[in-house]
């Protein structure tokens, strides 16, 4: 039995299962980071996880407070209606590329311009992870999925959507922010990230947007170090990480 | 006088993703040529009291399978 003073350990409200996740990928990371402020604000009672369809569909089985799976694209719907329903309640929306920007795009939109008190975490990995490794919204130009074999063609494809940049031009949002999750560093900064997003939220501040530049190593064919190294080196190029819009406090 | 650290694999929840081997300031953390039971090659802790206790490998654990301790 090893005893002492804990450094690090899993955090409570995440439970004690097998991720379905595969080896190295950043939903996994995100599920904890997000069970990690979950912890340190105390409120894994009064929280709501709005699970997507995706890669992340069996969010409710790995994250210990309740939630809701919502048909494809439509979680910040939902989110709207339970926060007005429970305006107490911590709404919080989780989402992937093809979830948030393709199918579920009006609801996204929309939500963003209504500020509804909810946040919304993005993950864009920019490929299709669970149907298989096909085109995304996000895919980057040049890049090959299952159904762009010789690369996305803007021509024919068109040009992958900047998430941030678009909620940016909307005049309800109160925090906009894309981060990455590489390496221990930028972990630790896109957790301070995302824990201001949810204080906004306990605050009544209003509606926050979170993007997370992810990896998916299984479909893009890459070691989960190596994918890790093609956000650094070609993704963050084209989706800058930055703080886009932050309203304080005040 | 330093501390000593410890830190722990869960090498049965282990995935082997090898991302906290590259995280490591002091190498300690290598990946075992056995198969657990979700069939990966888990990662191990060669060398424990190396270990600065800079819970890196732990931050950076997808799966969250890594715990550290101090000892007091």
């Amino acid at each position: 039995m090893i005893t002492g003073k804990i450094l690090y350990k899993r955090p409570k409200t995440l439970k004690d299962v097998n991720m379905s996740y595969c080896p190295g990928c950043s939903h996994s990371l995100m599920n904890k980071i997000l069970c990690e402020i979950i912890d340190e604000f105390d409120i894994q009672k009064k929280t709501v996880v709005i699970a997507p369809v995706g890669c992340a569909v069996l969010l409710y089985d790995y994250i210990d407070c309740d939630s809701v799976e919502a048909a494809h694209g439509r979680a910040p719907a939902i989110a709207t209606g339970i926060k007005r329903v429970n305006p107490d309640n911590i709404v919080i929306s989780y989402q992937g590329d093809g979830d948030l920007l393709s199918i579920g795009m009006a609801e996204t939109i929309h939500t963003a311009n209504r500020g509804e008190n909810i946040t919304v975490v993005f993950m864009n990995n920019a490929v299709y992870g669970m149907t298989g490794g096909q085109m995304a919204p996000t895919t980057l130009v040049g890049q090959i999925t299952k159904t762009t074999p010789s690369g996305r063609n803007p021509e024919n494809e068109g040009y992958p959507i900047r998430a941030c940049e678009l909620i940016n031009t909307l005049e309800a949002p109160y925090f906009i922010a894309r981060c990455k999750v590489t390496n221990s560093k930028s972990i630790m900064q896109t957790k301070k990230i995302l824990k201001k997003a949810i204080g906004y939220q306990i605050n009544k501040k209003g509606y926050s947007f979170i993007e997370i530049l992810s990896n998916c190593p299984t479909n893009w064919g890459m070691k989960p170090k190596d994918s890790n190294k093609w956000i650094q080196e070609v993704m963050s190029k084209y989706y800058p990480v930055k703080i886009f819009r932050d309203k304080g406090e005040a | 006088m330093n501390k000593k650290n410890n830190p722990v694999i869960n090498t049965d929840k282990c995935k082997g993703c090898e991302l906290c081997v590259s995280e490591c300031p002091v190498e300690i953390i290598a990946i075992s040529d056995e198969i657990n039971i979700m069939g990966y090659h888990p990662a191990y802790i060669t060398d424990s009291t190396k270990c600065t206790g800079c819970i890196k490998c732990a931050i950076s654990c997808p799966d969250a399978v890594i715990t550290v301790y101090r000892e007091e």
